[in-house]
Order: C-alpha cells, then structure tokens, then sequence
C-alpha cells in the first residue's frame, strides 16, 4: 500500500463553475419543455381555451432557456480566451500530437480499463476535451436549428439572424428534426458525463464530484513531480 | 421594368379591356380586386391603374409537365370571376396546353411565335416538375423532353414562376425512389429569376396575386430565401390558425373520432403540419374563402413544404427517420440508445471494479489508514 501526499489545487475558476451549472439547469429545462412540446400529454379536455395557456408556458420556459443556453454558451467561448490553462480552448480543439497520443492514452486506461492504470491529466483530460469540443458543435447545432424554428414567429433581432436557417436545411420539418435529433445527444451525453464523473472520483480519489463546487481538485504530490520532469525534457 | 412603349401588337391592359367595351368604371373595379389580391393598401390601386394605362400587357407561356393541373383548376377559381377573365382573356397566355383553343402545329408555331417576338419580355409559368432519368423519357410534348422544352422556353424569359409544389420541390413523383427523377424547376435554370408559388396546389388567390403582380409591374414581388413571395408564404399556417388558442391551452384532438375532435381543438396531436408550413391557408382560406383543411377538422399535411411526402406520416406528430424502418422515431432510436448506453455503463462499472481492484483498494485502505491516525 502506498500513501499519497495531496496538494489543494483550483482546476473551475468561479465563472467556469457557474457557466456549467447554468448550462446544466438550461440544458435540463431545454429538454423537459422540448419532450413535452414533441409530444404534449393530454392534461386538459373541458372548459374554455381562454382559461388556461400551460402549454404556452411550456414553450415559454423553452424560449427563456434557449436564450440562456445560447448567451452562456457565448461567455463559455469568451473565457477559453481569457480564463486560466484549464479553461483554454486548447483544452478542447487538438493542436498537437502529444494531443492525440495522449487521448489514445485515455481511451486505453479508462474506456478499455488497462489493468490498474491512472493517467495523470488534472484538468480536462484529452479525450474529455475532444468530445466537450463535439458537444461545442452540438450546440451550435442546437442553437441554429432552435433559432431558425423560433424565427418565423419571433420579431427579436437576435432570432432574426437565424431566419436564413430554415431554407438552409430545406424547410421547417428538416429543421425540426434534426433540432429533435440533437437533443438525444445531450440526453446521452449527460447521462455518460455524471457516470464518469462518479468514475473517476471512485477510481482516482481527487475530488472529481466536489470540483464543480468549490472548482478544487486534490492531485499527489507525484503528479507535480510528473510535472516537473515532463518540463525539464521539453526544454 | 419595361420601358418600350405601347404598340398595336401590344396593348396596354386598359387599352384591350377599353375594346371589349368595358368602362373605366369597371376598370378601376377590377385594379382594385387586383390590389386586394396582391395584398396592396388602398394606395396600391391607384398604382396599379397607373401601371395598367401605360405598361404594354406581357406575353405569357404556361408550360405543364409532371403534373396533375390542380395549379390551374385552383387557379381559374379564383374567387372573383373578372380576375379570371383578366388573367385568361388579358394576360395574354400565348400557350398553355390546358387552356388555349389551339392545339398541335398551331399551338407550337403560337408558342414559338410569342418566344421569338417577345424575346427577353415574355414570363414564363411552369406547372410541373421535369423528369431527368432515362434522357427526360418520361414526359414528351411535340416530340421533346420536357427538361429540352423548359432550356428553349427559358432562355428568353424575363422571369419564371414555378407554380405548385412540383416545379418548387417536386412534389409526389420526387418523394423517395423518385424513379422519373422529377427535377424542380430552379434545380435546371440558372440565371433567370424564379418566383416559388408552392403548393398542392397554390390557393387560386396567390396565384393570381403574383401572376397579377408580375404582369402588372413588371417586377418581382418581395421574395424569401426560398424565394417564394413574402406576402403570402412569410407566416406559418399555425400562425394564422384559429386553433391557435386550443394549442397555447395545451387541449389537443388525441385522436379523430374523441369528444375533443368534435369540440374543435387543436390538430397538433394527431399530425397537424401548421407549425411547420408556410402558406396563407388559414387566411385566405380555400374555395372563395369557404374553409380550408384545419377548419374542416383534418391537420395542415405541409403540401407547400419541400419534401412533404417523405417527412411523413401525415396523422402523426413525430417523423419517421430514415433508415430506421417505418415506424421507428428519433424518441425511440434515442430511447434505444439511451438503453444501450446504461448497459455499456453498466459494463464498465463492473469492469472498472475487476481491472482497477487494485487502486481502488489502495485508495480504500489510505483512507482507512488516514481515518485511523485522526
């Protein structure tokens, strides 16, 4: 048995913590409102139309979640500019072929379980990076086709730059499909996301789960002496 | 716009109806039905009598290929009679093979006739798609195909109107194999305006608002980026649906023969394509503005829509997905997905506890060791 000596070190500066639990609470509200605008249930049959609009609220809360999501969105671009290494877009987008060895390294030790195996990234690891990138498209995605539907019945300015959407996909039911598609993405994204974050809080011991919390992780003092050599080669 | 002036071989549209014996009383009657069906402010009459006193009237040739003539039957039912006879008698329609009185050689030499004097001023109308598979095989007039009359007839219009959703998107006979490979008309011309008046088919009232539009002014209505006419196709059928509370109220028809079908409430359940089409039905209705499907208790099936008959089914809110079997949705492919990825989570769960047992005991065993010296 070996003992680790650990280091406090801050991984989610505050903006990055609070851009993804708004993404989390939009993305959730996005998908509930949108089940039951694909498919409302039959909740009333009596009285007079007048009387009631929850379906309207229904759509309401997509709308004011939609802005939500894509306005997030837009400042989580902004910090990968400016917020610290761990928050950089080279996080996300491969740049270097250290990039892909070491997202090789990955799919190796935690998706084909090499036996016993950790790896050391401390932030976002390569391949959770790359595919943060595909969800980055996904949203995109989502955000086109959202705003393209909600053009035609919308006199916003921000709605009306998607108005070329539509034609673009050939039509409003190309475009809703495909809107309706790319939410079983985020559906399965999410539900592989807060499984691995169990994962490696189980397998690694670094405070995986609390980070987005107080935006701590806790690395052994090995990884920092890692660190160190893996500098001293590269000069 | 056209600049030559008035000739005897082509009158202006006052001229010709000051010949058949009608007022100017009855004129200015019949600008004004025009500026309604353009959808024109009061204002606009004056403009359109203006433009009917000067402007030579424009030759037309209506050319039909794949197609079943609901365009024209829509369009001669038009709700006011004076503006078919306008259209018909006044707008010249040099050819069309439903309509003119000639037929055979005549009709042809017509045909020929009005694209050469006309060279550069004629509109030409397209009802149909054309069929490109087997060298255009499947649809020959007068000894050509119809992919070879559209390149003639189109090289010397002034504008192309596309009618109905067959020369728009192609309609029935383009819906998957499309085995004539039925060709819409923009895919073929290029650098000719094209107006899209799509449709299954247009109401009579649109049509003849653009047709009336174009002959009239000489200029194209406001177009969208799916180039049909704003004026007509800028607002979605549930936009204009007097269902529309029904479907803010969440009371939806569950399915045809419930008590909520019979009190009227919205289709959107049972398959209404409104929020996904763009058309004036809800508006200007159909057959002189009597009703149109909504109103007669049967969803909007989306006939102005590129690719309608593929996006199906009509009586049912969620699309089929291609590839998947008929009846399979993106809700039950994700579900499916969704299922296969908790097994695969599953899996890697209990592999992770076999193939890791050693770090993870390590970090049990260092927590324990810890908890103990506290």
């Amino acid at each position: 048995m070996s003992t680790h000596a650990l280091r406090r070190v801050f991984v989610w500066e505050l903006p990055v913590r609070i851009y993804h639990w708004l993404n989390a609470l939009a993305i959730l509200a996005l998908i509930a409102t949108g089940l039951i605008i694909g498919d409302p249930p039959a909740i009333r049959s009596g009285g007079e139309a007048y009387e009631s609009y929850w379906f309207g609220w229904v759509r309401y809360i997509h709308f004011v979640a939609a802005y939500l999501f894509f306005f997030n969105f837009l400042f989580r671009i902004y910090w990968g500019f400016v917020g610290n290494k761990y928050a950089n877009w080279k996080n996300f987008i491969p740049t270097s072929k250290a990039f892909f060895k070491e997202m090789w390294e990955v799919i190796r030790i935690d998706i084909f379980l090499a036996k016993n195996k950790e790896h050391m990234a401390v932030g976002h690891n390569p391949l959770a990076g790359f595919i943060y990138f595909l969800t980055f498209i996904a949203f995109m995605v989502q955000v086109f086709t959202g705003f393209g539907l909600y053009a035609a019945m919308s006199d916003s300015f921000i709605a009306g730059l998607f108005a070329w959407v539509p034609a673009f996909f050939g039509g409003d039911f190309a475009l809703r499909q495909w809107h309706h598609i790319a939410m079983w993405f985020f559906i399965l994204f999410a539900i592989v996301h807060v499984y691995l974050v169990f994962y490696h809080d189980y397998v690694e011991g670094r405070g995986e789960i609390s980070s987005m919390g107080g935006g701590w992780k806790f690395i052994e003092e090995e990884a920092f002496q890692h660190e160190e050599t893996r500098e001293k080669e590269k000069v | 716009m056209i600049q030559d002036p008035p000739t005897r071989t082509r009158p202006t549209y006052f001229e010709e109806l000051k010949a058949r014996g009608h007022s100017r009383r009855d004129f200015m009657k019949v600008c004004t039905t025009l500026a309604a069906y353009m959808g024109l402010e009061s204002s606009g009459v004056a403009q359109i009598a203006k433009a009917m006193e000067t402007k030579p009237r424009l030759p037309v040739i209506w050319l039909h290929f794949q197609e079943c003539t609901c365009c024209s039957e829509s369009f001669i039912r038009s709700s006011h009679p004076i503006v078919s006879d306008i259209i018909l008698d006044q707008i010249s329609l040099d050819y069309t093979e439903t309509l003119m009185a000639a037929s055979g050689h005549a009709a042809e030499a017509a045909m020929h006739k009005t694209m050469e004097d006309h060279y550069g001023d004629y509109i030409l109308c397209v009802e149909g798609s054309v069929p490109t598979g087997e060298d255009g095989a499947y649809c020959c007039i007068g000894g050509k195909s119809a992919e070879q009359i559209l390149q003639e007839t189109a090289a010397g219009a002034k504008a192309i109107i596309a009618w109905g959703s067959c020369a728009c998107n192609g309609c029935v006979q383009a819906a998957k194999p499309n085995p004539t490979h039925a060709t819409p008309i923009h895919k073929l011309v290029s650098g000719k305006p094209i107006i899209r008046v799509p449709g299954c088919p247009p109401i009579g009232e649109v049509m003849a608002g653009v047709i009336v539009h174009v002959v009239t002014f000489g200029t194209l209505p406001e177009l969208d980026g799916a180039g049909r006419p704003k004026a007509f196709y800028s607002k979605r059928v549930h936009d204009s649906c007097y269902r529309r509370p029904y479907y803010d109220a969440g009371m939806f028809v569950e399915s045809f023969d419930d008590e909520n079908a019979k009190k009227g409430y919205c289709l959107y359940k049972v398959g209404c394509k409104g929020p996904s089409t763009y058309n004036s039905c809800g508006i200007i209705k159909w057959n002189n503005g009597v009703s149109y499907p909504i109103q007669s208790g049967h969803g909007c099936i989306g006939c102005s829509e590129s690719n309608f008959w593929d996006a199906g089914p009509f009586y049912r809110r969620m699309q089929s997905f291609p590839g998947f079997g008929i009846e399979a949705d993106a809700d039950e492919i994700g579900l499916a997905a969704a299922a296969a990825t908790g097994i695969g989570i599953a899996a890697h769960a209990i592999g992770t506890n076999l193939r890791k047992s050693k770090l993870i005991n390590n970090l049990i065993a260092e927590g324990k060791e810890s908890e103990k010296e506290l």
